[in-house]
């Protein structure tokens, strides 16, 4: 008996405590926007720079007065890359939070997860990922009416390295990409718009996330003599096909990366093996090499600095999608304030010409992604490092 | 544990169905109710694996694989082609009979690592066709536009009515679990589990019985997936993974395997630390799974469920 | 690029099969050499081989030691680290049966490769060649030199191991635990001694395919599961408990994965060695090399 009134009394006791705790975190008047990242967990390359990012954006906003006077207040739960966790967050963040729109999150499968909570909640959503499906319904061929988002699709990513290949006379190419949802995604926009740009594919491989050696793949594709070598993951397997192309002698035909590629520090870990490799990449990637006129010179200029000397290391692409769709909230919010209908209207109709870190945009209610080609630009490895690639 | 107390399972009724009101009240904890939605699709499975292994005494490292059967049947017979949710979760739970049977008819004849190892296997073959045949389950990307569930018109479409749905398929299943433990089944599951060789020279038949338990245990998977992919609306193979298996695991480790409140107890506390008390730690977690099945097996083998009894114990000695 | 034949493509298959085999062989002994004293099938056998190359990361890249003192010392640093498994996860457990030794050894994989996470972060690690990284040519196939380093390490372990087994006295009073523990105790064998070392000795030869893999395709904090899973397929393949069952048993596995991937489907390449594991599981548990009769007086 008297170990249960014990356990009892303690239950309560903690149950006040915890009430008291939470009561005492309630802000008034301010701004709130919630985020939703993989911070950690095995997307956490992807969650961790948009956080950073996003908080340093808030720092600054708050630091110069605010919106609309109001201080902005961001609650960003990590959803370690799992649906059931990113879905039961962004409950709380409309139940318990009330948030007046939501970013994030990092990643496709996680956002398709909550696509349909936005639509039912009506709260809009400005995702940070990247598949065409997150602004495409495919029942209706529009996009979802409260969800956007600001990474380019895989379909740019595809058309600027057919445009470059075209450009230099390849027509037979080998397709490598890993079985995860951005290696499916890429390879399918590989295969759709070959014929556009008269590709013919005559080897398409796959590996595993985790496989540590693509020879037999690579071996395969040797078979078929292509002109060129496109591969389609993000990871460590972007280095070790690297390195087996190498190792197997390939290297004669040029090798593309797609915009999984865009950080330095898979240059290092490749270890000179990623030099004169192709990979497109979005503007804030390579902010130093844009020319002066170029629209977004400016703004991927102060955002590398700023990051650069807040957090001492280098940007990351990703952490660009954050900064997209934070400030488009922000912009929302000091021409609508917090009404979420408000927001999503805005968003939809007056966000023409956005000048953000991975392009320009514009949304409007059949484009909820807002960018065109202009988006990624085609860059090369030289010495270690990004340079236009002509 | 071969009677089961009738007055346990009404105090703990009554406390789920006044959870929601509560939870609705004190706005600390009122997104509980979302997380106790989740704790109880995860309860029909451990009902059926502690019956599996605390009572059968045989080993499964690969049930994700019938949650994740259960779940994408019912994704892709409501969402691409459109029909009855309900009986879509019919169908789901007779195809994942079948391949129970199919796969768990030439691995029961297996002992102990051997066992472990095809249920593992199998668990990660699953795994891998989910990822792969894309045209069907929309490949790693998952496949979302599943519809939700309604009965009569009547629409399950807000965190508490489900929670009242899922719970009262979890209840169903306890009773039923808990009348197969307390008939001739029962007795004949703990006789093989003691020893095998006894059990067949006292004329009980085996193999039929773990099949027939295991196909029990693949079945109510399939039912927690189909209740998971209407409530989410969205599947993706990385949910049902083989750490979702070792957390199956896991949870009966810590609730006890060999009591059928130890699946209730695990299920839930598992849940509660993985969706809301562990979020300090991120991703690191982990860690302190590995920690609390370790300390579990060493030190407390009969699981929280065994905890009264140790109690008990020490007051007579 | 001039076309490969189909011939050499083959060969370059084969090779690649025997080098990736000879870890997963390397995998299998180590679940041998426990399994023969304890019966017991360690799971977290493949996280020996994550430890061995990221730790050998440490000594060799951070710390700077040369090649020749930083390999043993990283085998040195791994055996401890199986030494301690034994004495904290599978010692204490008072009443062993299957399914908690299992839960056990499950549990314990799961913390070292949280703890890896932890210290080493989930990027990969490289290491540099250990005789540089000119290919070789050979009927038109490729062979990277650190290839031959990872088979020339699996023949040398062989080697050594069945010295050790079959002309030391440990190696003997090993063997004497495996088929009659009860027996080996009262000639005086202090058998839980005897299993320690077995875990050492699985821990140090994972620690050693860990090192020899990683120049070839990086080492990352999760690797450990699925080189289990492999290594177990080919203990089992080659017949649970025999040496050059396991050795069989890695390089047929190795091989099966890599012309599955080149010629039949590379999406489904994890699945190849998988589905060899359950086949020899359904139809032939005891192996290759393995015999029947051992296998059912086996307790578990």
């Amino acid at each position: 008996m008297t170990l249960r009134r014990i356990t009892v009394l303690t239950t309560i006791c903690l149950f006040g405590i915890g009430l008291f705790i939470s009561q005492a975190q309630a802000f008034k008047g301010t701004y709130k926007v919630g985020a939703l990242f993989a911070v950690t967990g095995k997307w956490s390359f992807l969650g961790d720079p948009e956080k950073k990012t996003a908080e340093m954006l808030v720092e600054q906003i708050n630091a110069a007065g605010g919106v609309n006077g109001r201080k902005l207040e961001l609650i960003v739960y990590d959803t370690e890359g799992d649906a059931t966790k990113t879905n039961l967050a962004f409950k709380k963040l409309i139940t318990k939070n009330k948030v007046c729109a939501v970013i994030g999150p990092s990643g496709s499968g996680t956002t398709m997860a909550i696509v349909p909570v936005a639509e039912q909640n009506e709260t809009p959503l400005i995702s940070c990922a990247a598949s065409y499906k997150i602004v495409h319904n495919d029942k209706t061929g529009k996009p979802y009416k409260w969800v956007f988002k600001t990474p380019q699709t895989d379909t740019m990513a595809a058309e600027a390295i057919y445009t470059h290949l075209f450009k230099r006379g390849i027509t037979k190419i080998a397709i490598v990409s890993v079985t995860s949802g951005f290696g499916a995604s890429g390879r399918g926009e590989l295969i759709r718009l070959a014929p556009k740009y008269g590709m013919t594919i005559v080897a398409d491989e796959k590996y595993g996330p985790k496989d540590t050696d693509m020879t037999a793949q690579l071996t395969k594709i040797k078979g078929k003599a292509p002109q060129a070598l496109v591969n389609w993951s993000v990871g460590p397997t972007q280095v070790t096909v690297l390195r087996n192309y190498r190792d197997l002698g390939m290297d004669k035909i040029p090798f593309y990366q797609s915009h999984g590629f865009g950080s330095r520090k898979n240059i290092e870990l490749a270890a000179g093996a990623a030099e004169g490799v192709y990979c497109p990449l979005g503007a804030c990637n390579i902010a130093e090499l844009l020319p002066a006129n170029h629209p977004q010179k400016d703004v991927t200029m102060q955002y590398m600095k700023n990051y650069k000397a807040k957090y001492n290391e280098p940007l990351s692409s990703f952490g660009g999608h954050a900064w997209d769709s934070l400030n488009m909230v922000v912009q929302a919010l000091s021409n609508v304030g917090d009404d979420k209908a408000k927001i999503r209207d805005y968003l939809e109709n007056n966000i023409k010409g956005f000048v953000g870190q991975h392009g320009v945009f514009n949304y409007s209610p059949d484009d909820h992604n807002g960018l065109t080609n202009e988006s990624f630009a085609m860059v090369i490895v030289k010495d270690g490092d990004w340079a236009l690639a002509d | 544990m071969l009677r089961i107390a009738k007055l346990p399972i009404a105090i703990f009724a009554l406390f789920i169905i006044v959870f929601p009101w509560i939870a609705r009240h004190i706005p600390a904890i009122d997104h509980y109710t979302d997380i106790m939605v989740f704790a109880g699709i995860y309860c029909l499975i451990t009902i059926g694996l502690s019956l599996l292994m605390g009572y059968a005494g045989q080993i499964s490292i690969g049930h994700a694989a019938f949650f994740g059967i259960g779940a994408y049947i019912s994704a892709i017979l409501t969402a691409t082609y459109g029909l009855n949710p309900w009986a879509c979760m019919l169908v789901a739970m007779f195809i994942t009979a079948l391949i129970a049977l199919l796969v768990g008819t030439p691995s029961l004849k297996l002992k102990g690592h051997y066992l472990a190892m095809a249920t593992l296997a199998f668990g990660i073959i699953i795994f891998i066709i989910f990822n792969e045949e894309a045209e069907w389950t929309g490949g790693p990307d998952g496949m979302s536009g599943i519809p939700g569930l309604s009965l009569f018109g009547f629409e399950f479409d807000t965190v508490e009515k489900y929670f009242y749905l899922v719970w009262c398929f979890v209840f169903a299943a306890f009773i039923f679990t808990a009348n197969i433990i307390q008939s001739g089944t029962g007795r004949a599951l703990r006789a093989i589990h003691t020893s095998e060789l006894a059990a067949s020279a006292m004329g009980v038949d085996v193999s039929r019985f773990k099949i027939l338990i295991f196909g029990y245990s693949a079945v109510l998977a399939s039912v927690a997936g189909s209740l998971y992919a209407h409530y989410i609306n969205f599947v993706n193979p990385s949910t049902f993974d083989l750490f979702f298996s070792i957390k199956l695991l896991i949870m009966i480790a810590l609730g006890g395997m060999h009591n059928i409140w130890g699946a209730i107890i695990g299920a839930g506390l598992i849940t509660f630390l993985s969706y809301e008390w562990l979020h300090f730690f991120e991703e690191f977690e982990v860690i302190v799974y590995g920690a609390i099945l370790l300390l579990v097996t060493i030190f407390l083998p009969q699981g929280l469920a065994g905890v009264p009894g140790i109690v008990k114990g020490w007051f007579r000695s | 690029m001039e076309k490969i034949t189909f011939a050499s493509q083959l060969l370059q298959y084969l090779i690649t099969g025997l080098t990736v085999g000879s870890v997963y062989a390397m995998v299998a002994v180590g679940f041998n050499i426990i399994y023969n004293v304890t019966e017991i099938i360690n799971f977290a056998q493949g996280e020996f081989v994550m430890l061995g190359g990221l730790i050998m990361v440490f000594f060799h890249v951070a710390v700077g030691l040369p090649l020749i003192l930083a390999f043993p010392a990283t085998v040195i640093l791994v055996t401890l680290v199986g030494m301690l498994l034994d004495r904290m996860a599978i010692r204490p457990i008072r009443r062993p049966s299957v399914l908690t030794l299992i839960i056990a050894t499950i549990a314990a994989s799961i913390l070292i490769k949280g703890a890896a996470m932890f210290i080493w972060g989930k990027d990969p690690y490289d290491l540099p060649a250990f005789s540089g990284r000119n290919p070789i040519t050979f009927l038109g196939a490729v062979i990277q030199p650190q290839y031959l380093w990872v088979i020339g390490f699996l023949i040398i372990t062989v080697i050594t191991l069945s010295i050790f087994f079959n002309r030391t006295i440990i190696g003997k009073a090993m063997t004497a635990c495996a088929d009659n523990a009860d027996a080996a105790s009262l000639v005086g064998i202090n058998v839980k001694q005897m299993i320690l070392l077995s875990f050492a000795l699985s821990a140090g030869i994972g620690a050693v395919a860990g090192i020899t893999v990683t120049p070839i395709s990086l080492m990352e904090y999760d690797r450990g599961v699925m080189l289990a899973i492999k290594g177990f397929g080919a203990a089992i393949l080659g017949g649970l408990g025999s040496f050059p069952g396991a050795i069989l048993g890695g390089l047929i596995i190795g091989s099966i994965e890599s012309f599955g991937a080149g010629l039949i489907s590379s999406g489904y390449k994890d699945a190849f060695a998988l589905l060899v594991l359950i086949a020899v599981l359904f139809f032939k548990p005891s192996g290759i090399l393995g015999s029947i009769e051992i296998s059912k007086i086996k307790r578990f």
